[in-house]
């Protein structure tokens, strides 16, 4: 019974034609874009897609991207940086309109993933951190937290430059004050809002050990950001005490 | 060279397995070190990817892609172990 069950939580990855519904400003670098894919068997929160460029000389660029929506259904929310030195994401911030059509392969990963708990069940608690865009995943699981009214403990600790650079703010405001316990705590690194009074700069091991759910209470720790980012926290995490084999990172590369 | 890590290669290698092998354990034959392949290394280029192990920095495997052909070399991995669905039932 519970192979039947297992193999239909993780759905079948494919290509798919994906048109742009809808596509707006996310932060003053970011944008986000949503789809409707004819035959996407919807995905789990954090699971990641790739979109596949191709020029008309036939040259094609392909780049991965997570996935802030979650759940059945063929609309899917992406939200992504412009690098500036990038082949793939400049177009899709500035260029990419609704009614254009993308390749996409997915859904895809298996492993930076998060699924509710059974039924009304406690689960170990959960903590999620985020560089920057990063947060991008972490937004489909808190959402999908909040969405079931899982009683798991939440928190999400989100490094971002400026209070403008968040994404999905309102979306992450309405999932904690939603009944799904969720905490949320910036870590500022260029300025703070008005009145804030909270340090501003990069995250620090002390920082990071006063703000995440201590490795007593055995929380699962997802860590995403660029590389420079998540393997700096995942070394601090393992010297506060967490057990490597909770910790679920994913890189985005940069510096 | 920047890097990512292994969660990058679900997509190639959905294309070549009939399930993600990102979550299957794979030992390294440099260190003897066993992890998902989701927690590699991985670099990226034109032509391909690169895992690498977290713990030694051997290589764990390539992929090449291009002129409509693949090639999956599991260069410096031992045996890789699979999480099979339905084990409270065996």
């Amino acid at each position: 019974m519970s192979e039947v069950q297992q193999l239909q939580a993780a759905p079948r990855t494919a290509w798919h034609v994906a048109e742009v519904t809808e596509t707006r400003r996310e932060t003053p670098t970011a944008a986000r874009i949503s789809l409707d894919v004819v035959g996407w068997p919807g995905n789990l929160a954090g699971q990641h897609l790739d979109v596949r460029l191709t020029a008309p000389d036939g040259y094609t660029a392909t780049r991965s991207y997570s996935i802030a929506s979650s759940g059945d259904g063929e609309r899917v929310v992406l939200a992504v940086d412009r690098l500036p030195d990038g082949e793939v994401s400049p177009f899709l911030v500035d260029e990419l309109r609704a009614g254009d059509r993308l390749e996409v392969h997915g859904p895809l990963g298996a492993f930076f993933v998060w699924r509710p708990p059974a039924s009304g069940a406690v689960g170990r608690p959960v903590q999620l951190i985020a560089g920057g865009s990063g947060v991008v995943p972490l937004v489909a699981i808190a959402r999908a937290h909040a969405d079931a009214g899982d009683a798991t403990p939440f928190r999400l600790l989100y490094s971002v430059r400026t209070p403008d650079d968040v994404f999905f703010a309102a979306e992450l405001e309405a999932a904690r004050r939603g009944p799904a316990p969720l905490e949320v705590e910036f870590v500022y690194t260029r300025s703070a809002p008005d009145g804030s009074g909270g340090p501003v700069g990069r995250i620090t091991r002390e920082r990071l050990a006063a703000a995440v759910i201590g490795a007593d209470a055995a929380p699962i720790v997802y860590v995403c950001g660029s590389t420079g980012f998540v393997e700096r926290v995942a070394a601090w995490l393992i010297e506060l005490g967490h057990d490597q084999a909770a910790i679920r990172t994913e890189r985005y590369g940069g510096t | 060279m920047q890097h990512f890590d292994g969660n990058l290669l679900a997509g190639p290698l959905a294309e070549v397995f009939a399930f993600d092998p990102t979550t299957a354990r794979a030992r390294c034959n440099g260190c003897g070190a066993v992890a998902e392949l989701a927690t590699a290394l991985v670099y990226r280029s034109g032509a391909g990817s690169v895992a690498r192990c977290r713990g030694c920095g051997a290589v764990l495997l390539s992929l090449v892609e291009g002129d409509g052909r693949r090639f999956v070399n599991f260069t410096g991995t031992g045996a890789i172990e699979i999480t099979t669905a339905g084990r409270d039932d065996a």
